[in-house]
């Protein structure tokens, strides 16, 4: 190694980028090669805090940490002329830090990070950064020292269970698939994240590329697989790119291929992009999907384990699962057997967003409570508005109430509120958010997303979008909740596949937690989130009324009078509520009830 | 990209026969095939069908099947650009609804379709993974967060007078 | 021996074998659950869920059709869990099917409307379809689709590529939009379709029915200044019962004569006659081959000779296989040879103009729709065969004009082409035209009948899917000393799927047959898909039995000792293989397009 230089390092993960890291990059690049700083300019994955994207890092020789948040191409210059070339780090716009206070340390304090251990650390492109964080030693020690059996225990005993949202004890997983005596046996890793909402594997494959890879290929190893896919979304680029280029770095060193550091052991990895499909993630239709068919899942039994890809034994595992395997190797099973709660074990990462203060990637252990995630991680409701609930699991999930929140995160106490652990994505709802009007959303959803095999998930989850359409349009009718409870269950019992099986638990959970909203949405027709279009009166206040106009000219269907200087009103018969004539007024005098 | 001149010029198998070549021997490749087939063509013609139907021995009802299955495949050409608003989670109790209005609106074209200049093209996507920017929008390759109706009208006359 | 495993089911004990189904295990005691998707000849889906049972220690209800009995386990059949399940299920059926039932082809014979009984359906719960979202797609000859009446249970789309490997219809789209659909949803006549019907046969509903010309013909029997003729054919004379309610294996050929007699036809012939002349001429065609291809080794001769009756499969190798056209043989199909002897020799014969003569054939078969639709079968001067019936439409016929088969005598065709002989009979079955010609081509070699008991050449009968045999030609005849000692060998196959496994070994050059029988429906003719519904292993089975115990009393079994088509070729044709005989009853076959564009092949 060469003396250290000062490094500058770009986060350059997907929300990076959509914030404005190129430009930032770009004016970053043209200063210091204008000015010839001796500076190194570097890029890394998620840092987390995408609330804050743009993120830049300073990095000292020393080691020394100074990351800066929403960062501009304006503020570019100013910290190169301050800190770079004064020595004077800018404190207020210092996000995190270990010398100084920065404003999002907290943000930290609370989280584990395992799966995220390289996010935001390394360069995400360059193995040699992964390696230094040391880096394919776990598959090193697999390799040398550990028989598959050997691995499959330690993994069982560290009581990993997957990621990807049923919770299913990896070990076990791994054992079945090593069990089924055909020697041809494929390991899939599952990257096609389909909940809307959740960005966890796409980060972690942003930035950490090689420690999938490295997971992917002890279990490979582990249950006697010699081909492996990493199926990923499409909309995915910069992950398909990190992979490829992951992926041909560790043949060129030897983590993959033949022979993998000398040893009998040989394995290869195909990537296969997914072409937008929700189903997908279900694993008898990603299979069907890597086979070049509509993805639709099958019946089971025969489970994968026995007969999956090309009708040979298959593991799939998600990005999240694969990235502890590394970890847990290298630092024992016991040692991650003591985080988290009983029969949850490790951490977990959770994509946090809505409307909540500091959305980003954080990864937590297992036990802490909602409440802990959502106000000292997350800063609390954006605006300070009221909690309301956060949904979790995506459209297989549910909604879990104010009243829950101090539910600790693990897979047993998040089953119990109606919700699930799911993949990861938590999605903070306040009291704007009008809880029919999300389960609709999740039913539309799932609806339009199914693969339309079975009776119960393509027509069942249609007639209940059908039901919460109308409720939420004013057409409800006594009955309709009863309705909706004894469809779901006979679709959660009787439906083909996962998706299906649990598409009813966001109604489900709304239902249970606040069947208040539904009744006032069909008795009283009224939505008390004000989020109901169909379900508003738009009035006019005649006080802050100043006859401007404005209103009158914007309204599509000429529903508001008025003269000039006078106080304006809307004919409710007249008016689609629209809101036009809210965005449109300049002085609030629109009553939205 | 997309290219919608494509729809009136006659077929051109010569792109496809090279890529096809590339498949040789190789099982499960619909897909790929499909994705590179839309990478040259902007979308999957009828007569590309054909030729991986030819290639791979799949009835071309199959492959219409699975064309028609997958969000990603389009059979019709898209317009010079692409708008793709995010309906995830977080966009959507941040207003994605909203955003596809106004476009709807000032483009006058509904989701799935080209305007009528074949200039735009709207599409409505399940996730963008951008959710802590919500509500969110990409047009190509840009990305564009924290949208409101005003800034979609904005960013839209920017493209149009571009063109 | 296979594991013996101790189940429940409500309750009772039984033992089965390790690994049936729920559903297997539940027929096998008499215990009856509903299915929709399931069907005896096609790959197990379970979609439907209509089946679901309970099984002790599951949360799930799971698919009795496809669950396998793995382990001990108890299994409940009609609990309030599953009765609710299921009646849940068929309510959201309901909700998507345009239930109009009245004037539904498959009214009182619909497994949904059967279902919606039993569970006594008495309301709707979500809302009803009350009138119809798509287009009817009636653009083919034979086959119609009603996208309205679809319940997804996607028996045809398996039908289709499990049986025949044709593949038309497909899912389409995700979710709520999925449809079965064609190629780019492209009317039905513009992909490829081989018209067999077998999709039909399996439709529990009236989403897919074949085109019915009975109005049609209901009008040229009303018209004094036509002559109707109807042939019939062997295989709806063994099923058409059904209809009636007589079991699955039941001949009623004498009551439906007198049935047809009734409605008004003018003459009533058997299609059996135009099959002995059809073994006539094929079977001179297949040693004609044999000839120039041992004798004078002529190259351009092709072996192994196709049978070339079935209309679905001349348009499956039309399709998949135009460079083995020359294989089939130049042989009309009897349906088409007795349009073309009746508009010519039999018009002749009793002096009635040939533009007044309507002919009708009750086939099986919806292909046959097609095949009379032809622009080349035209060789009498006018089309051939007017209209193809088929056994559903024909029972339909009998029941709309107040005639109840039970209260019919027996009666007798006309004559003559009213004499067919046992070769001629079963054609209905699989095997049965290449034993027919077996008769035929070895006696007329050797001057001795085929060397099986009773006739019957037993090897290539029964319904495995693809059968083979050989027959040594021994002692010929001196004119025939070119076949002496040859072994004649031949192969049947049923169901496009089993053709094209044969049509792969010719590929490869493994296909050492000389003559080979291909029929596109499983079981043959009588299992068509003109046939009454359901048809299932066990019904063609009984229908195949039927045949063969008829011919067994048949006077003539041989094609050539029939006396009437003897007097065919005195008076008219002269011999087979004639000038006449090519101008009337040979013809030739159209290659066609591979994909749904038709013949415009970008590569």
């Amino acid at each position: 190694m060469e003396t250290q230089k000062r490094k500058i390092v770009i986060g350059y993960g997907s929300c990076g980028i959509a914030a404005g890291a190129n430009k930032v990059y770009d004016k970053l690049r043209e200063i210091v090669d204008r000015e010839k700083i001796d500076v190194e300019i570097s890029e890394t994955g998620c840092i987390g805090m995408c609330f804050r994207e743009v993120l830049v890092e300073v990095r000292e020789p020393n080691g020394d940490s100074f990351i800066y948040g929403d960062v501009t191409p304006e503020r570019v210059e100013k910290i190169i002329e301050s800190h770079i070339k004064n020595n004077t780090p800018i404190d207020e716009w210092i996000v995190k830090s270990n010398k100084v206070e920065g404003s999002e340390n907290k943000f930290f304090s609370k989280q584990m990070r395992i799966v995220l251990r390289n996010c935001g650390e390394i360069n995400p492109e360059s193995i040699d950064d992964y390696i230094e964080r040391d880096g394919y030693k776990a598959l090193e020690k697999v390799l040398k020292e550990l028989s598959p059996e050997d691995v499959i225990d330690k993994i069982y005993k560290s009581g990993l269970r997957g990621r990807g949202g049923a919770g299913f004890p990896t070990g076990l997983k791994w054992k079945f698939t090593r069990q089924s005596p055909d020697p041809v046996k494929y390991m899939v890793c599952n990257a096609d994240e389909g909940d809307p909402g959740a960005f966890m594997d796409r980060s972690v494959l942003e930035g950490d590329p090689h420690s999938v890879l490295e997971g992917l290929t002890i279990a490979a190893y582990a249950i006697g697989a010699s081909t492996g896919y990493i199926y990923v979304r499409a909309e995915y680029p910069l992950a398909v790119k990190r992979l490829k280029i992951a992926i041909k770095q560790s043949h060129e060193r030897g983590f993959l291929g033949k022979n993998i550091l000398g040893s009998d052991f040989s394995f290869d990895i195909k990537i296969k992009e997914g072409a937008g499909a929700f189903v997908c993630g279900e694993e008898t239709a990603l299979i069907a999907s890597i086979e070049g068919k509509r993805g639709m899942p099958r019946l089971r039994p025969p489970f994968p384990s026995a007969k999956g890809l090309w009708g040979h034994p298959t593991c799939i595992n998600n990005v999240e699962t694969l990235a502890n395997i590394a970890w847990i190797i290298l630092n024992g099973e016991d040692t991650y057997a003591k985080i988290g709660t009983e029969k949850s074990k490790g951490t977990k990462v959770f994509a946090l967003a809505g409307k909540i203060k500091k959305g980003g990637l954080i990864e937590v252990p297992m036990g802490i409570t909602l409440r802990e995630v959502i106000y000292d991680i997350g800063g609390g409701i954006k605006g300070d508005r009221e909690f309301k609930a956060v949904q979790m699991g995506g459209p297989s999930g549910g909604c879990i109430p104010k009243s829950l929140i101090d539910t600790p995160v693990d897979y047993d106490s998040l089953t119990k509120t109606g919700a699930i652990m799911g993949s990861g994505g938590m999605v903070v709802m306040d009291e704007t958010t009008c809880m029919v009007d999300v389960a609709k959303f999740f039913l539309n959803f799932t609806q339009a997303e199914s693969c339309g095999k079975c009776t119960f998930c393509r027509v069942g989850t249609k007639r209940m979008l059908e039901i919460l359409t109308r409720i939420t349009e004013g057409e409800g009718k006594e009955g309709d909740i009863e309705l909706l409870e004894e469809l779901a269950e006979k679709i959660k019992k009787s439906s083909l596949c996962g998706l299906g099986q649990t598409a009813p638990n966001p109604v489900l959970t709304t239902i249970k937690y606040f069947r208040d909203e539904y009744e006032a949405h069909i008795k009283d027709k009224k939505c008390p989130a004000h989020k109901c279009k169909k379900l508003l009166t738009y009035t006019i206040i005649p006080d802050k009324c100043t006859g401007c106009t404005a209103c009158a000219k914007g309204c599509p269907v000429d529903a508001i009078s008025g003269e000039v200087k006078q106080v304006h009103v809307i004919d409710q018969d007249k008016c689609i509520k629209c809101g036009e004539c809210v965005t449109r007024c300049n002085f609030d005098a629109i009553k939205v009830e | 990209m997309g290219n919608s001149t494509l729809l009136k010029e006659k077929f051109n198998p010569e792109p496809l026969k090279e890529v096809l070549k590339e498949y040789e021997g190789e099982k499960g490749v619909l897909i790929p095939l499909l994705q590179k087939t839309q990478e040259l063509y902007g979308y999957v013609p009828p007569e590309a069908m054909e030729m991986i139907s030819e290639f791979t021995s799949i009835p071309v009802s199959q492959i219409y099947g699975v064309v028609t299955f997958y969000a990603q495949f389009r059979l019709k050409p898209v317009g010079k650009h692409l708008i793709r608003v995010c309906h995830g989670t977080a966009c959507h109790v941040s207003g994605a609804e909203k955003v596809t209005d106004a476009i709807v609106n000032f483009l006058n074209v509904e989701p799935g379709d080209t305007t009528e200049d074949g200039l735009f093209t709207l599409e409505t996507v399940a996730c963008l993974g951008c959710c802590s920017l919500a509500p969110v929008m990409m047009i190509d390759d840009e990305t564009y967060g924290r949208l409101d109706e005003k800034k979609v009208r904005k960013i839209l006359r920017q493209y149009k007078s571009k063109n | 021996m296979s594991e013996k495993i101790k189940i429940k089911i409500d309750g009772k004990e039984f033992e089965v074998e390790k690994g049936i189904t729920i559903l297997e295990a539940c027929k096998r005691f008499g215990i009856k659950i509903p299915t929709l998707c399931y069907h005896p000849d096609l790959t197990v889906a379970g979609i439907c869920r209509i089946c679901v049972v309970e099984i002790e220690g599951m949360d799930k209800l799971q698919p009795a059709c496809a669950y396998p009995i793995d382990r001990e386990m108890s299994i409940k059949t009609h609990s309030n869990k599953v009765r609710i399940a299921r009646k849940t299920n068929l309510e959201l059926i309901l909700s998507e099917h345009y239930g109009d039932c009245y004037t539904c082809v498959r009214n009182g014979k619909c497994e949904l409307q059967k279902l919606a009984a039993d569970f006594g359906i008495d309301r709707y719960i979500f809302p009803s379809v009350t009138s119809p979202k798509y287009k009817i797609d009636n653009s083919s000859h034979a086959i119609v689709r009603d996208p309205n009446k679809c319940i997804h249970c996607k028996r045809c789309i398996r039908t289709c590529i499990d049986l025949q490997q044709v593949a038309a219809l497909e899912t389409a789209n995700r979710g709520h939009n999925v449809q079965i659909q064609t190629a780019l949803n492209k009317p039905i006549s513009e992909v490829i379709c081989i018209n067999c019907g077998q999709c039909i046969n399996r439709c529990p509903t009236g989403a897919l029915r074949a085109k019915d010309p009975a109005d049609e013909i209901w009008d040229a029997i009303c018209d004094p200044s036509k002559f109707v003729v109807i042939q019939t054919a062997p295989s709806p004379r063994a099923a058409i019962g059904e209809e009636f309610g007589y079991p699955p294996g039941t001949c009623v050929t004498g009551k439906l004569n007198a049935a047809l007699r009734r409605i008004g036809f003018d003459r009533i012939f058997d299609t059996n006659f135009a099959a002995d002349l059809t073994i006539m001429e094929e079977g001179s065609e297949l040693i004609e081959r044999l000839k120039r291809k041992l004798v004078e080794g002529d190259k351009s001769v092709k072996l192994p000779m196709f049978t070339s009756c079935s209309p679905g499969w001349v348009k499956f190798i039309e399709h998949y296989y135009p460079q083995y056209l020359d294989h089939l043989s130049t042989c009309k199909s009897p349906q088409q040879m007795f349009g073309a002897i009746i508009k010519t020799y039999y018009a002749q014969k009793i002096g009635i103009d040939p533009a007044k003569i309507v002919t009708v054939a009750l086939m099986p078969c919806a292909a046959k729709k097609f095949e009379c639709n032809r622009p080349e079968m035209r060789d009498s001067g006018y089309k051939d065969v007017d209209y193809g019936l088929t056994t559903r439409e024909m029972a339909a016929m009998i029941k709309e004009a107040g005639i109840d088969l039970h209260d019919m005598p027996d009666e007798d065709f006309d004559h003559p082409l009213g004499l067919g002989s046992g070769a001629g009979l079963i054609f209905g079955s699989t095997g049965g035209v290449m034993e027919a010609a077996l008769r035929t081509v070895y006696e007329i070699v050797t001057g001795r009948p085929v060397p099986f008991k009773d006739l019957d050449i037993t090897p290539i009968r029964g319904m495995e899917w693809i059968r083979e045999a050989s027959l040594v030609m021994e002692n010929v005849k001196p004119e025939y000393k070119f076949l002496e000692g040859v072994e004649v060998k031949v192969a049947v196959a049923h169901g496009t799927a089993n053709a094209k496994k044969l049509l792969r070994r010719l590929e490869e050059g493994k296909l050492d047959y000389h003559f080979i029988e291909i029929m596109a429906c499983p079981g043959g003719c009588l299992g068509g898909g003109g046939q009454p519904i359901p048809t299932t292993p066990e019904i063609r089975e009984a229908r195949a039995r039927a045949i063969y115990e008829e011919e067994k009393r048949l006077p003539v079994r041989k094609s050539h000792e029939n006396p009437e088509i003897k007097q065919l070729y005195e008076e008219f044709l002269g011999k087979p293989l004639g000038e006449l005989s090519h101008k009337l009853l040979h013809t030739h076959y159209t290659p066609r397009g591979k994909y749904f564009l038709g013949e415009e092949n970008v590569l």
